[in-house]
Order: structure tokens, then C-alpha cells, then sequence
């Protein structure tokens, strides 16, 4: 081997992405995703609500985690975007007289347009400062929206049974599925959740195997390097912030769509739309694609059978939180992930040196 | 116009209460470059061992404080030294998380202990007075011992700070951990003594809050956020900052309330979002960071 090494020619490099537990993850990926979209054909109105729970929880962990696990913007005030996106959909619809699906892309792209002049303050804070005055923004827009009277005000207000039955596809889900109203628009708002769940997590994807997504992991493991380097700090956080905000709002949109109620109070609220997905993504493992959806399980699960516990289950919650952060803070998949070296979503590249002596060996 | 007056008057004296709110956080920010994102939900629990000491043993709330504020100088301490000083080094999300979770667990044990029923701290006849000031205006003597405390406070800060040995060790450490080391100073030991006092300005806030209104478990989140706004409007790195920058977010509020009484808080968040895009670092800032 001496020679050889040494000369070049036998010995090169290439970058290998997926390894083989990747190509199985993929593989099954497909399978589940299959198996949840025909799910409705056998499962009760229960599950399915349930089901959309941890759906939209899941994709708004996975935005939370592009924006604070990766680009570094540690973001408290994330109901800003999901309540913005509720309040468009029931102003588009209400007031409007646009059709609900079509709602949730444009409640996105209009809360992409109030992220940016929202992106311009906040980003004057830095670091710790940042997240608590994206808070003071969620707070400013709950606010504003509790002075709008056309939406209720402070009292907030329901979507009229019209509009709720007006999604399109729902006589074709009642007799496709032998379903009342109710349960077929729930059957529709479950493959809404299912499909922007799935956009969120291929979004996510795609964006960290692009050249931003290597940028996105340099900023992530040493942010002065990385500006060193010639990465567009400032810029790429600034499309990040954009983007998450536009997947948030339709998320947003697509909750309050089901929920077809709503209110300043429950819209922005810290608890619901902050506190639990931060929690999520760092008991499951921040600054990883998998982390966020190990934990959206773990919190479906805690919320089903702990949930009526009250403020206990908070307590706990919040305790949990804190030891993760204290005792393993890359989370529960960071603890799996570096026992068996397993990745699900193969975001890294790994230089892999193949050369004779490399087969042999 | 005299109506306008009196908004000035009562905002500057409602400034003095978020001073209070803000000097605490002040201080953490200053020595440990600590976010504490429960500070509200502390404020709210002081206010909570105030109405315990004083129901307790029969006493008046400011004596009270004399006998929760030692009990909450070692609270912190103790939290700074088992559970925060873990969390401090070059990342930023271990001490926003934790103390995150921290602001979820005091409010749902207050919740759990106290209920959510709004408490009040009862000191007798001197809440409702008040000095006339002539035209029809008076101030309550309440707020104006508040904004009287929050100057005291501010000057015994920086007394402290910038007069005695344990100000300059909170000095040197905050601009260096390393070289203060270096020097023989214990920084885990003079995070907690940092920690330790910014409980005692918390339980003389606390003290203020529940003279001047009432509080429930639930308000924490929203003092938070007043402390915050103060803090960054008066400029980091200053005490007297702080204090401008209390003063200035309860003069905003006050003239929202004044225009529309719905408006009050939007006003204040407003007048904190204007400064950020105007001047950044703050009206009197002196840190860089």
C-alpha cells in the first residue's frame, strides 16, 4: 500500500449522502406515507383528529428546527405566523369569499410578506435578545388583531357552515367513504395535514442537501467560521426566517380551518404554538431532521394519556425540557443516532475514500 | 390638557414600576449575559411568598419583604449555583431553554398551589392615598414610592457596582471569565451573588406589583416582556438606561391609554419596536453586546 497511497491514482475520494440506513428509511418512508394516506379508509373520526394533531405539530417542529437548530434564530414568537396564518384564512374566506384550500397558500404567501418587515426589526436583536423580541412581535400582531372587528375582535369568531362544506372534494369523500359532513371534512383536513406535513419535511430536505443547506449546517456548527468562509450570513437567515414564516402561516391556516373557530388569545398563543414545539424538537433532538419527528411522537403520546393531568403535565413537560437540555442535549435521536451512527434523512456528507487498499481493508 | 398631564404623570410613575421590572434583568444581563426568559413568572412568584409571609404572620407587606427578600437572595443563589451556571459557555440555547421550561414550571406550580384567582397585597389606608398636586391632578402615593424605590434601587445598583470589591468582581467577570479567573476570582460563586441580588430587586418589584394591582399566576410572560422592553430601550450595560427605559415605556403606554384605553399595551410594544428601528443599540447604551 505504501506506493500506491502515496502516488494518488488508486487512491480517491468521493462524498457519499445516503448509507444503507438511509436508503431503507426512504424506502419505508414511502410505505408509512402510503399507509396514512388510505388510512382513512379504515380509521375512526378519533384517530384521524389526532392524527391531524400530530401532523401539524410535527411540521411545525420541523420549521422551528430549520430556524433555531440550524440558522441560529431562536425564535420564541413563532405563534406570530401561526395565528397571522388562521386570521387570513378566516379573513380570506369570511370576508373574501375565497375557497378554504385555496386560503391556505395564500395565507402562506402573505404571511411571508409580513415576515420580512417583521425580519428587519428583530434581526437588530441578536442571539438570546432576538427571541424575546420576536415575542413582543407575536404579542404586537395578537394585539392588532383583537382591535379588527370585522373578525370579531377580541371575542374572535367561527367559519360559517358554508364555507367549512364548501372544501372541494368533500361529496366525493362523503360517498367515496360512506361519510357524514363532519367526519368527510375531517377525512379532507387529515390528507391537507398529511401533504403539508410531507411538503414541510421535503422542503426541510431539500433546502439542507442544496448548497444553503451546507451553509445552513456550517452557520449551525460555528457561526464566525462560517462568515469566515464567505457564507451570506445575514442573507440566509433572512430567507430562512421568510420561508419557516410562510410554512408556518400555512400550517396556521390549515389549524384554524379545522378548528373553524377562532380567537386572539388561543391563535397567538406561546403555550400552543411555542412552548410545545420547542419542546418537540429538543426532547426529540434539535439540529437534526429526525429529532423533531421522534419528538412530535413522544408529545403526541404524553398529550394522550397525560394531557388531563393539567398543570401537572406542564410541570412535567417543562422539567423533562430542562433535564434534556442539561443531560443530553442533542436530544433522545442524538443519543441513538451516536450509539448506532444511524441517520433517517441523510443531510450530511461523508467523505468516503475508496482505492484498492480501501476494498481490501 | 390636563388630562394629557396627568397621562405624563401617571406614565412616568408607572415607568418607575417597570424600572423595577427591568433592573433585575438588568443585572443578569449585565454580569452573566444571561437571557432569563423567567424573569415575569419570578416577579410573580416573589409576589406570591409576599402574600404567603404577610397572610401568614399577620404582617404589613413591607415588612414582609424584609423576611421573603433573604429567603429569595438564596433562592437564586442557589438556582444560579446548581441549575443556571450549567447551562452558561458559548451556546446560547441552553440557558433560553432551560430557563423556559423554569418560566412553565412556576407558573403552572403557582397555578397549582394558589389557583388562578386574581391576589392583591392589602397595606391599608395608604393605598388609595394620594398628594394633590393642584388643577384637579393628584398622585398616588403608592406609585410615587415605587418610582422613588426604583431610583433607590438604581442608585444602590450602582453603588454596588461601580464602589465596592463584590462590583468589581461582577465588572471583571462580565468583560472577561477568563482573566477574572485568572485573578482569583470564582465566577460560578459571583454568578450566584449576581443572581442572588437580582432575586432581592425581584421581590422589591414584586412588592410593587401587587400594591399597585392585581396579579394571578398567568402575568409572568407579559412582565417579562416590559423588563425586556425597558432594558433594550434605555440601552444594555446601564442602570440609568434601564430607568429611562422604563420611564419612556410607561409614558408610551399611558398616551395609548390615553387615545384609546385598548391601546395601552399596544403602545408600549410600539414605542419599543420604533426605538429598535431607530436606535438599535438603545437611547444611553453603553455595552457592545
Amino acid at each position: 500500500m505504501t506506493e500506491q497511497g502515496a502516488t494518488g491514482p488508486a487512491l480517491s475520494f468521493r462524498i457519499e449522502t445516503a448509507g444503507r440506513g438511509a436508503r431503507a428509511a426512504a424506502a419505508s418512508a414511502c410505505i408509512i406515507l402510503l399507509a396514512l394516506a388510505l388510512l382513512p379508509a379504515v380509521a375512526g373520526r378519533n384517530l384521524i383528529q389526532e392524527l391531524i394533531f400530530l401532523f401539524y405539530m410535527l411540521a411545525l417542529a420541523q420549521c422551528w428546527n430549520l430556524l433555531a437548530g440550524y440558522a441560529g434564530l431562536i425564535s420564541v414568537g413563532q405563534q406570530a405566523f401561526v395565528g397571522l396564518g388562521g386570521y387570513l384564512l378566516f379573513a380570506l374566506t369570511l370576508l373574501g369569499g375565497v375557497n378554504p384550500l385555496l386560503a391556505i397558500p395564500l395565507a402562506g404567501l402573505v404571511s411571508a410578506m409580513f415576515a420580512l418587515p417583521t425580519a428587519l426589526i428583530v434581526f437588530r436583536l441578536r442571539g438570546a435578545y432576538f427571541a424575546i423580541g420576536t415575542w413582543v412581535v407575536a404579542e404586537v400582531y395578537r394585539l392588532v388583531f383583537a382591535q379588527f372587528k370585522p373578525l370579531g375582535g377580541g371575542t374572535g369568531t367561527s367559519l360559517t357552515p358554508s364555507i367549512t362544506s364548501s372544501v372541494p372534494g368533500i361529496e366525493w369523500v362523503k360517498i367515496l367513504l360512506d361519510l357524514r359532513a363532519p367526519a368527510a371534512r375531517d377525512v379532507l383536513s387529515y390528507w391537507v395535514a398529511l401533504a403539508l406535513m410531507t411538503a414541510t419535511l421535503a422542503f426541510v430536505y431539500l433546502i439542507l442537501r442544496s448548497r444553503r443547506g451546507l451553509a445552513l449546517g456550517a452557520i449551525r456548527d460555528h457561526e464566525t467560521a462560517a462568515a469566515g468562509l464567505g457564507v451570506d450570513i445575514y442573507h440566509i437567515k433572512l430567507a430562512v426566517y421568510v420561508a419557516t414564516a410562510a410554512m408556518t402561516g400555512m400550517i396556521g391556516a390549515l389549524i384554524y380551518l379545522q378548528k373553524a373557530r377562532i380567537s386572539p388569545d388561543a391563535a397567538f398563543s406561546v403555550l400552543d404554538w411555542t412552548a410545545y414545539v420547542i419542546f418537540i424538537t429538543v426532547i426529540g433532538g434539535i439540529g437534526t431532521m429526525e429529532g423533531p419527528v421522534i419528538g412530535a411522537i413522544i408529545f403526541y403520546l404524553m398529550q394522550r394519556y397525560l394531557a388531563d393531568f393539567g398543570a401537572w403535565y406542564l410541570i412535567l413537560l417543562g422539567t423533562l425540557g430542562i433535564l434534556v437540555m442539561l443531560f443530553a442535549p442533542k436530544g433522545l435521536w442524538g443519543l441513538v443516532s451516536e450509539r448506532f451512527d444511524l441517520t433517517l434523512f441523510p443531510t450530511r456528507r461523508r467523505l468516503v475514500a475508496e482505492g484498492e487498499d480501501c476494498h481490501r481493508a | 390638557m390636563t388630562a394629557w398631564l396627568d397621562a405624563l404623570i401617571q406614565g412616568l410613575l408607572l415607568g418607575g414600576l417597570y424600572a423595577l421590572f427591568a433592573a433585575g434583568l438588568s443585572l443578569i444581563f449585565g454580569v452573566m449575559r444571561l437571557v432569563n426568559l423567567a424573569h415575569g413568572d419570578l416577579i410573580v412568584l416573589a409576589a406570591f411568598i409576599i402574600l404567603v409571609v404577610t397572610d401568614r404572620f399577620g404582617l404589613n407587606p413591607f415588612v414582609a419583604v424584609l423576611i421573603a427578600a433573604p429567603i429569595l437572595f438564596l433562592a437564586g443563589f442557589a438556582l444560579q449555583h446548581v441549575l443556571l451556571n450549567r447551562t452558561l459557555g458559548g451556546d446560547l440555547l441552553p440557558p433560553l431553554l432551560v430557563t423556559f421550561g423554569l418560566s412553565i414550571i412556576i407558573q403552572n406550580g403557582l397555578l397549582q398551589i394558589f389557583s388562578a384567582d386574581s391576589q392583591r397585597l392589602r397595606v391599608g389606608a395608604i393605598e388609595t392615598a394620594s398628594i394633590p398636586l393642584g388643577g384637579g391632578i393628584a398622585v398616588g402615593v403608592v406609585p410615587l414610592l415605587t418610582l422613588l424605590s426604583a431610583v433607590a434601587v438604581i442608585v444602590l445598583l450602582n453603588f454596588i457596582f461601580y464602589r465596592t470589591a463584590i462590583g468589581r468582581a461582577f465588572r471583571g467577570t462580565s468583560d472577561d471569565p477568563e482573566v477574572a479567573q485568572l485573578m482569583g476570582i470564582d465566577h460560578q460563586l459571583i454568578f450566584a451573588v449576581a443572581m442572588g441580588l437580582a432575586f432581592v430587586v425581584i421581590t422589591i418589584a414584586a412588592l410593587y406589583l401587587g400594591l399597585r394591582a392585581n396579579f394571578d399566576p398567568s402575568i409572568g410572560p407579559a412582565r417579562l416582556l416590559y423588563a425586556f422592553e425597558a432594558v433594550i430601550i434605555g440601552g444594555l450595560g446601564s442602570f440609568w438606561g434601564t430607568l429611562a427605559g422604563g420611564i419612556v415605556l410607561g409614558l408610551a403606554q399611558t398616551i395609548g391609554a390615553q387615545i384609546d384605553p385598548e391601546w395601552q399595551i399596544l403602545a408600549g410594544h410600539l414605542a419599543f419596536l420604533a426605538v429598535l428601528a431607530i436606535r438599535p443599540r438603545g437611547l444611553f447604551p453603553r455595552a457592545q453586546d
